[in-house]
């Protein structure tokens, strides 16, 4: 069994007469994102700073490795801080500094680095998010994604092994927000830190995370795998995940529960009427390496582009969806396994040679995707469909050398 | 049984009445004295304590010289009309610089700088800790007192005994331009009163008033700024209005009470 990095045990916290955490007992496991949803207000940022020790529990403990942090000697507790960094929801830009020096702060105010390494590597990191331009800028003149993104960058500066964000996509563009999910992602994969992340983005934030704990009334009503958070059947939770999800337009085919409903609905259908219907897993290859070689939402663009060249070919009753990170699931109704392969043919002819990414690529940088077909029978899963479209894909698209 | 009850009531807030300043000058102690440790810890912060001398001193020099230059004109007017009366006229050289050199420069040039300086580092360390950026500090493992609070308390070391310095130069150039400019006394007489008159340990006395004002009024102000978040009458920007508010009369009052302690202890 897994030694949880961080464990929080039967944490309790009041400010005044008002309980905020009740009892928090939760795992947090190295190198996983781990998610906290929960309502407004319930508590999440407080939990966040105390695991950061800017907030004391009243009762309960934290314990980092197995050990208290409340018996840490000054130096330990000043050790183990410097493995953090915590990116605020309110961004916490210093006012009176400019961009770059608020994104080089945290290293020239703890190392001992030359003024020349520091700058080169908030420029890196600032080219990583898309904030060239704007060093000698002040917070005061930016817009709010452009703050969060400097927050970020501020939040990474010292490549920390544990990172909290705190609402990290609030008041960005969605595709902004997806180009920041997947940054996290990708450091996260890079660098292997240990993420906790604040966020109300469901579902997206499922595709990222490993872990995801909801909060509820100061108490850990969940804590578990995002599958499984998405397929409990405790009424508060269901009610949580889907009423965000049913303020948004199902014409958005982003969502994961939308495949698994649609589905079910093809399957009602094969076994009443034996009406077929089959699925086609679009795979994106080395979308990792082509937000290195573009940008970040370059890996959302062509996902997104494909998605719409797909949409304009399909008909009312089939359903096009993104699935997690990487892939798209094409569900056609009343075809076999022939037709779908027929109907990736001729989307494969319109497309092939043409640039779906939008995007100037590196001409030494390939870009493919593949495709894979499953046939539904009258016992089949979406599981077993998606691990036989799986192990069954080919290469689908891929960009030219030039 | 309700008179009792009244009378414990009654005795537990005079406890709190009695340990509430008590608790907060226990604070404000530990929180100088973590001020002054972090000025000589390594590496030293030289150029946010040249950027702070520049901000509490070059930047006051204007409202000093013009208050000094006043205060001067004003004792040196009041000074001559009072001692014309005993035909003493002579000594008003004496009168004015041994005024200021002792009290009236140190004292108005602190309350001249809480107003300027002291009154902007509350209301800016207040603000930088409404919006999170203090504790944005403390999770980058930069401790906020020595990064906030020292490089002023080293500033205002260096700045407040340079300020009084000029405050009384320019004071004494005042009375000059009253007494003999204006009301005819021999500037040589005025200028001769002022040199034997003032002797090594006024001028010291002086700068060590100036040396404990300075400490007094940056404590004070910082910690008002500091410590905005646990103001109990008001929260956000109406926090940060109350912290600098209490933050200049505190210091002001905490000057004039050090001035009448340390003018008994000096003469």
């Amino acid at each position: 069994m897994k030694t949880p990095l961080i464990q929080l045990n039967d944490i309790h916290k009041t400010f005044g007469s008002n309980k905020v955490l009740d009892g928090i007992t939760l795992s947090i496991y190295q190198g996983e994102i781990t998610t906290i949803i929960g309502k407004s207000g319930g508590g999440k940022s407080v939990l966040l700073k105390h695991i950061i020790g800017l907030l004391e529990p009243d009762s309960g403990q934290i314990l980092f490795n197995g050990q208290p942090l409340s018996g840490m000697k000054r130096p330990e507790r000043k050790t183990l801080k410097r493995k953090f960094s915590y990116m605020f929801q309110g961004n916490a830009l210093f006012d009176s500094l400019t961009v770059c020096e608020n994104v080089a702060l945290p290293l020239k105010e703890t190392t001992s680095m030359s003024d020349k390494e520091i700058r080169r590597r908030a420029d890196e990191k600032m080219a990583h998010l898309d904030i060239q331009g704007i060093e000698d800028k002040y917070p005061s003149q930016l817009s709010g994604g452009m703050k969060k993104r400097v927050a970020l960058a501020r939040a990474l500066m010292t490549d920390p092994e544990i990172i909290l964000f705190d609402e990290p996509t609030t008041g960005l563009d969605p595709i902004r927000k997806n180009a920041v999910l997947s940054m996290i992602s990708d450091y996260q994969k890079k660098f292997g830190f240990t993420g906790v992340v604040v966020s109300h983005e469901i579902p997206d934030i499922f595709y990222i995370s490993q872990r995801i704990a909801m909060l509820n009334d100061g108490r850990i009503l969940f804590e578990g795998s995002p599958d499984e958070i998405q397929r409990t059947t405790v009424p508060e939770i269901r009610n949580f995940i889907y009423g965000y999800e049913d303020q948004k337009d199902h014409t958005d085919k982003r969502h994961q529960p939308y495949v698994e409903r649609r589905f079910l609905q093809e399957m009602v259908r094969l076994q009443n009427h034996h009406i077929t219907f089959s699925l086609v897993l679009f795979m994106f290859e080395n979308i990792d390496k082509l937000c290195e070689h573009a940008e970040h939402i370059a890996g959302h663009t062509v996902i997104e582009n494909l998605a719409q060249k797909i949409r304009s070919k399909i008909t009312i009753t089939d359903s096009c969806s993104r699935f997690g990170l990487n892939k798209i699931v094409l569900l056609i109704s009343n075809a076999d396994i022939s037709q779908a392969r027929a109907f990736c043919e001729s989307l494969a002819s319109e497309i092939q040679g043409k640039d779906i990414a939008g995007f100037k690529h590196n001409p030494d940088f390939c870009f493919s995707i593949s495709v894979g077909f499953a046939q539904a029978t009258q016992d089949s899963s979406l599981e077993t469909l998606l691990e036989t479209a799986e192990s069954s894909s080919k290469p689908f698209y891929a960009t030219s050398h030039t | 049984m309700t008179t009792l009850s009244n009378v414990k009531l009654s005795l537990s807030a005079l406890g709190r009445m009695t340990l509430s300043p008590v608790q907060e000058l226990g604070k404000i102690t530990v929180f100088f004295f973590w001020g002054m440790v972090h000025i000589v810890s390594f590496p030293l912060q030289v150029y946010k304590i040249v950027e702070q001398i520049y901000f509490i001193g070059m930047k006051s020099v204007f409202v000093i010289c013009l208050t000094g230059a006043f205060t001067g004109m004003v004792l040196g007017l009041q000074g001559y009309y009072t001692l014309v009366k005993f035909g003493s006229e002579g000594v008003l050289g004496a009168a004015v610089a041994l005024s200021l050199i002792r009290e009236m420069g140190p004292v108005l040039t602190a309350i001249m700088v809480v107003g300027r300086a002291g009154s902007a580092m509350a209301a800016e360390i207040g603000i930088m800790r409404i919006s999170e950026q203090i504790d944005a500090l403390e999770t980058m493992d930069i401790d906020p007192v020595r990064f906030l609070v020292s490089p002023r308390i080293a500033a205002a070391l260096i700045s407040f005994p340079l300020l009084t310095a000029l405050f009384d130069v320019i004071g004494i150039f005042g009375g000059y331009l009253t007494g003999s400019v204006l009301l005819g006394i021999n500037p040589g007489i005025y200028f001769s009163r002022v040199e034997s008159s003032v002797i090594m340990k006024d001028i010291s006395g002086g700068f060590a008033k100036s040396i404990v004002f300075a400490l007094v009024v940056v404590t004070v102000c910082c910690f008002k700024g500091y410590f905005t978040h646990l103001q109990t009458e008001g929260f956000g920007s109406k926090g940060v209005s109350l912290s600098t508010t209490s933050a200049v009369v505190l210091s002001c009052v905490l000057v004039l009470i050090t001035d009448y302690m340390l003018t008994s202890i000096l003469l």
